[in-house]
């Protein structure tokens, strides 16, 4: 190993009352990557924003530690005034966010902001600029990179976002990278590709990298060393192999566990009749004009879809962001404007029913979002969210609902004490678990669920999976369970539907879809989730006797 | 009765954790509103009592001034303090009634509009466009010229006058809101549009509501005392806020008191409005109120 780039000791980070970094120790090596890994509210975004002193700007003090960073000489960077920091952000040390439109600057053109980051650091020519920029975004392999240069970030998709922010980070040849969750907002398909982007970009400038995530697949791939985070204090470090084969901290056991994988064996799929006939279904949003007077070119969100969902039995919906998943379930819904096909619940067809006749159907379907804060009506309390719907079918009456209430959220496994909480004080697990108790609330034969653990914490987002997994088969309900990842789905649906360019491309048993894809993207779905290699023996994940068994790790 | 202990209860926790411009503010408020409502009973004089001997005579401690009006009094020998507490409570009703008239228009309007969508939106967009292309005053001429000069009019052309700003904002939130997943997650459940109305956004539009109230109240104040300074507002000789400015300005360099005197309370009645508004705002915030 060479000589150490970066060396933190007893770092500890205070925002207000709240200590989030409690004495923090950790070394990273030129060429290295060293993930820090914990869930949210773990500390380790601080701890980047405490690396480039950019935490100040986000009210938190560095209260005690020191991080030593070594160019030619030793730098302490909890003692450089500003105007020095400024001189390392950016030169030194760079960093990638988790969302890069937000972190791009939305009224300039891709071009400006890149050349805006080398001309802070060297005095060019505009020509030489220019060179330098498309040379820049070469490098982050952007296809037509003098193109892209005069366009927006907004006509950019999330890929090459995320590529434009690597390109900016990199431009001025730092030593030391961190990437703040750079891949969590990208689909899987992208989010490999901007992984063996980052490792070879590593491998070029053997710049260190601080990998910042919560997915330990992605560890896995990009980690030499992980630190592992819980409320701000370090509970294991080790070299990543290590790690993964004999983890020591019964938390890092937890946390490997929760990991979504591949290869954990699927339910097969019950006989039954079916609950959801869905035949041709087409979606259209009204899309732009050509030119002033021109009709509004229809953008076809679902395309011609037949499925089937049979009672009891869930159904994985898998696919890319935009591929027309989200429409799928909220034109079933009829939420979303149909424009041709049929949808039948119950063998009666819905897909022509309005207002007041829709209500039968809207008692038997329910929907789960996947933001469980913005589903929820931030004004409302508990016990009045969750009961809404049956109120509204006539279920109960108004002096019932508390109890109600108190039974749904003991199904939910919630406190029944929160009742009169507000949404903002719950955690996001808990939200979810709000929105889950509220669609049960009219005891529905059917549930979309729209990527309903997207938004959470690993080791959250298996305890919601396997609630939800629980109460399909408790209550015996239809379930359409939509994701992009292909490890939970494998999970909990007894049949997969992988849905691209707004048309369903494959669909079958979970277990014959994933060992023998037929459709080429299916195939490029399963190789893109990252590999995490845990023994068998670390896994203790539920196997019911009816599950396969696995084939692949 | 429980009720009233909890509301009490609740107004003294209110209390605790309010800043000192909040205290101040609402004390200042109480003061204005029992003043405003007690001002037959308070008032020293007849308001539009003439003493001609009397004209013009200084506010007490200057060199002339009269025994009895502490203010001093007008051009017409009025006592300045009786008609600036009866004018205080005339512009304060005219302000609250002008408020709540374009509140209640704005509001269904803009709900409506943000609701329904299509055609209705259209009809309320151009509708507020119009509302901001026309000069208030040529409205309110308009008015007093075919219903006379009313206080009825005047509230309801106050009134008119501010919906616009009320609609403009709701129909603005309740664009945002509609998009947003738990209005659908209403729509899913089946909620008719009248609950997703009453339930779902309106509650969400209580902080900007309290806001725009505010502004409203402060800008029809300060609308009344213009039409009154133009001669369009109240019929003399009933005072309110404005026409005594505008009555007192022809004697301003030699009887400063005339102008001075409606001019702060004018001042005070739209400041203590405004710190009202905004720490109702917060307080209105569930997010803010509770951690």
């Amino acid at each position: 190993m060479s000589a150490p780039l970066l060396e933190v000791s007893d770092l500890h980070v205070r925002f207000g009352d709240n200590e989030a970094v409690k004495g923090l120790d950790f070394t990273l090596h030129r060429n290295e990557t060293l993930a820090l890994v914990g869930e949210s509210g773990s500390g380790k975004s601080a701890t980047a924003l405490a690396l480039l002193r950019l935490i100040e700007r986000e009210g938190g003090t560095i209260t005690r530690g020191r991080i030593r960073l070594f160019d030619e000489k030793p730098h302490d960077l909890t003692r450089l005034s500003d105007r020095q920091m400024q001189a390392i952000r950016g030169r030194l040390v760079s960093m990638v966010f988790q969302e890069p439109m937000t972190a791009l600057n939305p009224t300039m053109t891709v071009g400006r902001q890149l050349t805006e980051v080398l001309e802070r650091h060297a005095s060019l020519t505009r020509r030489e600029l220019r060179r330098q920029a498309v040379a820049a975004l070469e490098r982050v392999q952007v296809p037509r990179a003098a193109e892209r240069l005069g366009q927006y970030p907004h006509e950019l998709s999330g890929g090459q976002r995320q590529r434009v922010m690597i390109a900016m980070a990199l431009a001025t040849g730092p030593r030391l990278l961190i990437a703040d969750e750079p891949s969590t907002a990208l689909d899987v398909t992208t989010q490999a590709e901007i992984l063996a982007l980052l490792r070879r970009l590593q491998a070029e400038t053997e710049m260190g990298v601080l990998f910042i995530t919560h997915d330990l697949g992605v560890v896995a791939e990009m980690a030499d060393r992980v630190l592992v985070l819980k409320a701000g204090r370090q509970i294991e470090s080790a070299p990543a192999r290590a790690l993964f084969t004999a983890p020591q901290a019964p938390y890092t056991r937890r946390l490997l566990d929760a990991a979504p994988r591949l290869g954990g064996g699927s339910p097969t799929p019950p006989a039954t009749s079916p609950l959801l006939e869905v035949s041709d279904l087409v979606t259209a949003y009204p899309g732009r004009r050509a030119h002033p007077f021109a009709a509004r070119q229809p953008v076809r969100a679902v395309d011609g879809v037949s499925l089937q969902i049979g009672r009891g039995e869930t159904l994985g919906l898998v696919g890319e962001s935009g591929c027309g998943k989200s429409s799928l379930a909220r034109s079933i819904l009829r939420l979303a404007p149909i424009q041709s096909g049929s949808i039948r619940l119950e063998g009666r067809d819905v897909s022509q029913l309005h207002g007041r006749h829709l209500l039968p159907m809207r008692r038997a379907a329910q929907m789960i979002f996947q933001d469980p804060f913005a589903s929820l009506n931030p004004r409302l309390p508990a016990w009045k969210l969750v009961t809404e719907p049956a109120l509204i079918h006539g279920l109960v009456s108004e002096r019932e609902r508390r109890d109600l209430a108190v039974t749904l959220l003991s199904e939910v496994t919630l406190d029944s004490a929160h009742l009169d909480r507000y949404p903002h004080q719950f955690s996001g697990g808990q939200r979810q678990r709000l929105c889950i108790a509220r669609a049960l609330s009219v005891r529905p034969r059917l549930i979309i669920a729209d990527e309903p653990v997207s938004a959470l914490d690993v080791s959250i987002a298996r305890q919601v999976t396997e609630l939800l997994q629980d109460i399909q088969q408790r209550h015996g309900l239809s379930l359409l369970f939509i994701t992009h990842d292909m490890a939970v789905v494998e999970r909990i649906s007894h049949r997969l539907a992988v849905m691209l360019g707004g048309r369903i491309v494959e669909t079958g048993p979970t277990a014959e879809v994933l060992t023998s894809p037929q459709h080429d993207y299916t195939r490029k779905l399963i190789d893109a989730v990252p590999h995490t290699e845990i023994p068998r023996r670390v896994s203790t994940a539920v196997s019911p006797p009816e599950r396969y068994a696995g084939a692949w790790v | 009765m429980t009720v009233l202990v909890a509301h009490a209860s609740r107004a003294a926790a209110a209390w605790r954790d309010s800043g000192l411009s909040f205290r101040l503010a609402a004390i200042a408020g109480l003061v204005l509103l029992t003043v405003a409502a007690l001002a037959p009973w308070l008032a020293p004089f007849d308001p539009d009592q003439q003493t001609l001997l009397a004209r013009l005579s200084p506010p007490a401690g200057f060199e002339g001034a009269k025994a009895g009006h502490w203010l001093g009094t007008d051009e017409l020998g009025r006592d300045i303090l009786s008609r600036g507490l009866h004018a205080l409570r005339i512009t304060l009703g005219i302000g609250m009634a002008g408020a709540s008239l374009g509140m209640l228009l704005g509001l269904t309007l803009g709900l409506f509009a943000g609701l329904k969508g299509g055609v209705v939106d259209d009809l309320v967009a151009g509708a507020i466009d119009i509302q901001i292309a026309l000069p208030f005053t040529l409205l309110a001429l308009l008015a007093v010229a075919i219903f006379g000069g009313d206080l009825m009019v005047l509230i309801i052309v106050l009134g008119i006058a501010g919906w616009e700003t009320f609609a403009r904002v709701v129909r603005g939130e309740v664009m945002k809101l509609r998009g947003q997943p738990f209005i659908e997650a209403a729509l899913a459940a089946g909620a008719s549009p009248w609950r997703i109305a009453t339930r779902h956004l309106l509650p969400n539009l209580v902080s900007p509501l309290v806001v725009m109230f505010a502004l409203s109240f402060s800008q029809i104040v300060l609308l009344e005392s213009t039409l009154s300074f133009l001669g369009l507002g109240v019929r003399p000789p009933t005072a309110t806020l404005g026409s005594m400015v505008g009555q007192g300005r022809d004697y301003m360099p030699s009887a400063p008191w005339l102008v001075i005197v409606p001019s702060l309370l004018v001042l005070l009645v739209t400041l203590v409005v405004q710190l009202l508004g905004d720490s109702l705002r917060d307080r209105t915030d569930i997010r803010l109120r509770q951690r």
